[in-house]
Parts: C-alpha cells; structure tokens; sequence
C-alpha cells in the first residue's frame, strides 16, 4: 500500500478553485517533488497533507487524501496528532525565540515528553540527522537567532524530525539559503529519506532532478504529469511539462 | 514649447516653504517646552518640601503639617490591585481577539467598543463604580472598589496592546508550531505569549502610571479626605495622591500652609509616573534581551 494516497482532490479558496480533481499514490520512503510556475497550487497542495490550510477562513475541501489508509480530514482524526506524523519545513527559516536545544525539544515538550534524559538523547539525535551537532553541541543553550540562515533551516529539519514523523513536507525549503547551504539541505534530504517519506514543493527543476524519486508537474491548479523523476526530466509525456522544463514559460 | 520658470515665482514658493516649515518646527519645539515647563514648575515648588519626614509622615495639624505617606501607600495599593484585575482580563481579552475569535463582525464590534470605553470620561467611571462596586456589590467605599474602577480604566489600553502585540508576531511561528503537532493553546502560551510579553507588559505599566493620576474614578470609591492610619484590608478605605493633592489644594483650613503640601504631593505623583515609565522601558529591554538570547 502507498504512504499517501490522494483522490480527486478539490480546493477552493472562497470561490477560487485552487485544485482540480487531483489524485496522486505517493510511495513509502520515496522523495517526491511537486513542481510548477509560481501559483500553479503546489503548495497549497502540500499544505493540505498535514491540514494546514484549516487555518485560511473560507477555504473548502472535497475529495479525501489518505495517510496509511486513514482519511485525514475524517471527523475523528486528532489534528495535532496527524501534524506530529506528518512534519513541516517552511520556507523561511522559522526557529522560535528560544535556545537552539529548545527549539528541537519543543515537538516532544508539546507531544507530553516530560522524561529529561530522553529529550536530552533525542535532540543530539535529531541535531545529529540534520548535520547541525557539531556546528552547535557547545552553544545549545545560545540563541536559535545567533545562527546563520542556513543553519537556522537545517535546525527547523531538527526540530521536525524530532518527533519522528513518517512524512515530511518542505516547502521550498532552499529557496531563502545561498548555494552551498542549500547543497547541504539536499544531501540531508537524501539521507533523511530512508526514514521518512519527504514531499518537496520547490522552484529549482535543477533541485527537483538532484533529490527527487518522483516528480509532479502542476500548472493551473492542476497536476499535468507524474511520473519518475528521470521520466518527467528526459522524455515527458505532455507538452506543458516540456514546455515547462526546456524554460519556455515559468 | 519649453516652460519658463518665473524666477520671482520659484522665489516667493521658497520663501513660503521656508516660513510654513519654520512654524511647523517652532510648534513642535512648543510641545516639549510645555512639558518642561509644566516639569520645572512642579519641581521648583515641589521639591523643597519633600524630605524624608514627608515621605514617611501622615499629615498632622489639620492636613497643614506632615508629610503624605499614607496617600503614597494608597496609590500604590490601588495600582497593584488594578493591576491585578486589568491584566489577565485584559490580556486574555485581547488573545481572544486576535487568536481565537472568528474574524469578522463580532469581533470588529468588540473592538469599536473597547476603545469606547477608552473615550468615556473617567468621572463616568467614578460614579459607575460606586453604582456597581461599592453599592450594587456592597464592597463599600474601599481599595477594592477603586481598584475595580481603576481597572476599568487601563483595560482597554492592556487590550489593545496586547492585540498589537500578537497581531505584529509572523504568521510563521503559529504554522511552524501547530505543525509540530502543538494545539493553539499550547502555540499561544509558549511561543506567542512570550513574544508578546515585552510589549504587553509596557502596556501594562503605561496604563498603571495613567491611572495612579486619576481623580475621578476612585472619587466616589475609595479615596479617603483624611485616614492617617494605612488601610489593612482591601475593604478599607485609603488616602491617593491625586485626591490628596485636590484636597489639600482646594479644601483646607489653611490654604497658605497647604500649598507647598500640594506642590510637593504633585512633585511625587509625577515622579511615580516617571518612574513607571522607566519601568516599562526597562521591563521591554529585559524581555528583548532574554528573548534574544534564551
């Protein structure tokens, strides 16, 4: 069974209709990219995997979106509890005014954690998994502010991995960062995939065709194409794709 | 056809210009001499009369003699305990607006509301305390009664800079806690709330010295014309600054021997206004710092 399965989604905002009938099988474990010229609807999209569109007053959903075979927007679903399964990575840095340990440790705080030494093992552990231990294992207690814009992202990796969610959704996560801390984003990435299912909504068909085992194409609120990365990059099915990705329009 | 510049013209529009700006910066320069007019005059006269005696002293010999101690003991009872009131209501007030409440016109009519309640006369106040607190309530003329009205008075400014407050914190930092699986609650009292702070508490005190000046309110509530003893309950009554300053500026036996009192009561209340605002000031860098470096 996939990780996440879509069926015929639609959203509107108000009386926009932001997606048209879309349906997609993401597979376990797999690194899918969502791409598409600037209000195409992928991140309105992504935001609907962990519901956070239930913010925007006004906006509507049919159709159902399925995470391990349990629709998230059913009525007995635990929000806060499917947004603990299902991480975000926004894009711009967003760390809280707190200390780097407690920015990582503030996912298992409000998932109840109380146990000291646990938090203490699991934010070494999830600053290790974003590559950020070294840089900061003797300034834990220092400011999250006190860190480059780079490493203010590969924190708020850290803290969603933290409370280990099986799915992770980044939204354009590189696009605020200079060339060689995004390089590090996309290997962290890459090895992160092993143990989560990652959605990356990005802007850089380059970025998608390094990371990605799958790619959707978005235009117009609609998903053209999906298929495999290597697939959507070399011998696209649809014209608008190919357009898209020889830089004809976008 | 190029158009001609009249240079006499261009001339005299300089020339205006120069005049109205002029005018402007000597108005603006007006405003701050008032202040330190209205400052030097109080200090001048006050400051004579204070020493530690008047500080520590009830009034003695008909209010003509002593010091003012029970007055400042008063008004500071009647901060703390409008404090205590207009704080959480207030604050919570204003989380709910800006947090939980629907937008729209509900919310847009409590708003309106809340700043008209800035705008009603504090004397209205005064006379709705004694109506509610003191008769209605039955806490009779008492701190309690003039703290409640006092509240009254600062809570739309504690609501609406904690509206502020919350309204200027990035939509970013709720997404990016809600996402890590926090409920709104949680959101608010850990990341939002401690944001806010520095700027809700500056609020906060700048409301408090705006009240501990008011007259009216604790008028017909509270205030006392003359009760050396300090108050041991929050059922007693209890001497103010303001109303001391009214009183023995207007009511006594001697106004001769009363007035230095009078400058030197108006010598301190300025200065416990100036102190809490250099309370809030040094409460906001406080929490700016903490949160910069926490």
């Amino acid at each position: 069974m996939d990780k996440i399965e879509a069926k015929n989604v639609n959203f509107y905002y108000g009386d926009f209709h932001a997606l048209k009938g879309i349906s997609i099988n993401i597979p376990n474990n797999q690194v899918v990219a969502f791409i598409g010229p600037s209000g195409c609807g992928k991140s309105t999209f992504l935001r609907l995997f962990n519901r956070m569109n239930d913010l925007i007053p006004g906006s509507r959903l049919t159709g159902e979106i399925l995470i391990d075979g349990q629709n998230i927007y059913d009525k007995s679903v635990d929000v806060d509890k499917l947004r603990k399964n299902v991480g975000m990575v926004f894009q711009r840095p967003n760390p809280f005014p707190k200390s780097i340990f407690e920015n990582v440790a503030y996912g298992l705080r409000v998932n109840g954690i109380k146990d000291k030494a646990f938090i203490e093992e699991r934010v070494e552990t999830a600053l290790k998994g974003a590559a950020l231990w070294v840089e900061v294992k003797d300034k834990l207690k220092e400011s999250a502010y006190a860190l480059s814009g780079g490493q203010q992202q590969r924190l708020c990796i850290a803290r969603a991995m933290a409370v280990e969610p099986s799915v992770l959704l980044m939204d354009e996560p590189a696009s605020a960062l200079d060339p060689i801390s995004t390089a590090k984003i996309e290997e962290l990435i890459c090895e992160l995939s092993s143990q989560t299912t990652i959605i990356i909504v990005t802007h850089s068909m380059q970025q998608a065709a390094r990371v990605s085992n799958k790619t959707a194409f978005f235009y117009l609120g609609e998903m053209v194409e999906y298929d495999d990365t290597k697939k959507i990059f070399t011998n696209p099915s649809k014209e608008t794709t190919q357009n898209y990705i020889t830089g004809r329009f976008g | 056809m190029a158009i001609e510049i009249n240079q006499s013209y261009a001339r005299r529009k300089h020339g205006i210009q120069r005049l109205a700006f002029g005018v402007f910066r000597a108005l603006s320069y007006c405003v701050v001499l008032i202040l330190f007019v209205i400052l030097g005059f109080i200090i001048i006269k006050g400051i004579g009369v204070v020493n530690w005696d008047f500080l520590t002293q009830p009034p003695t010999d008909g209010m003509t003699k002593g010091g003012i101690m029970p007055a400042i003991v008063g008004t500071f009872w009647l901060m703390v305990g409008s404090a205590i009131f207009a704080f959480p209501v207030g604050v919570m007030s204003g989380i709910y607006m800006n947090e939980y409440a629907p937008q729209g016109k509900l919310v847009n009519f409590i708003r309106t509301m809340t700043n008209n309640l800035a705008g009603i006369p504090s004397i209205v106040f005064g006379l709705f305390g004694m109506a509610c607190f003191v008769n209605y309530l039955d806490f009779g003329d008492s701190i309690l009664a003039g703290s409640l009205t006092l509240g009254l008075l600062a809570l739309p400014i504690v609501i609406r800079t904690t509206e502020e407050a919350f309204k200027d914190i990035p939509n970013s930092y709720r997404e990016g806690s809600l996402a890590l699986g926090a409920t709104k609650a949680q959101t608010i009292w850990k990341v939002l709330l401690p944001m806010a702070m520095p700027r809700v508490i500056t609020g906060l005190i700048l409301s408090l010295g705006r009240v501990s000046g008011e007259t009216a309110p604790i008028l017909f509530t509270c205030a006392a014309y003359f009760l050396p003893r300090l108050p041991e309950s929050i059922f007693d009554q209890c001497m103010a600054l303001p109303y001391h300053l009214y009183v023995v500026a207007t009511s006594g036996t001697d106004i001769e021997a009363q007035m230095p009192i009078a400058y030197g009561t108006a010598f301190v209340l300025i200065v416990i206004v100036l102190i809490m605002n250099l309370l809030a000031n040094g409460v906001r860098k406080y929490f700016e710092n903490k949160l910069k470096s926490k």
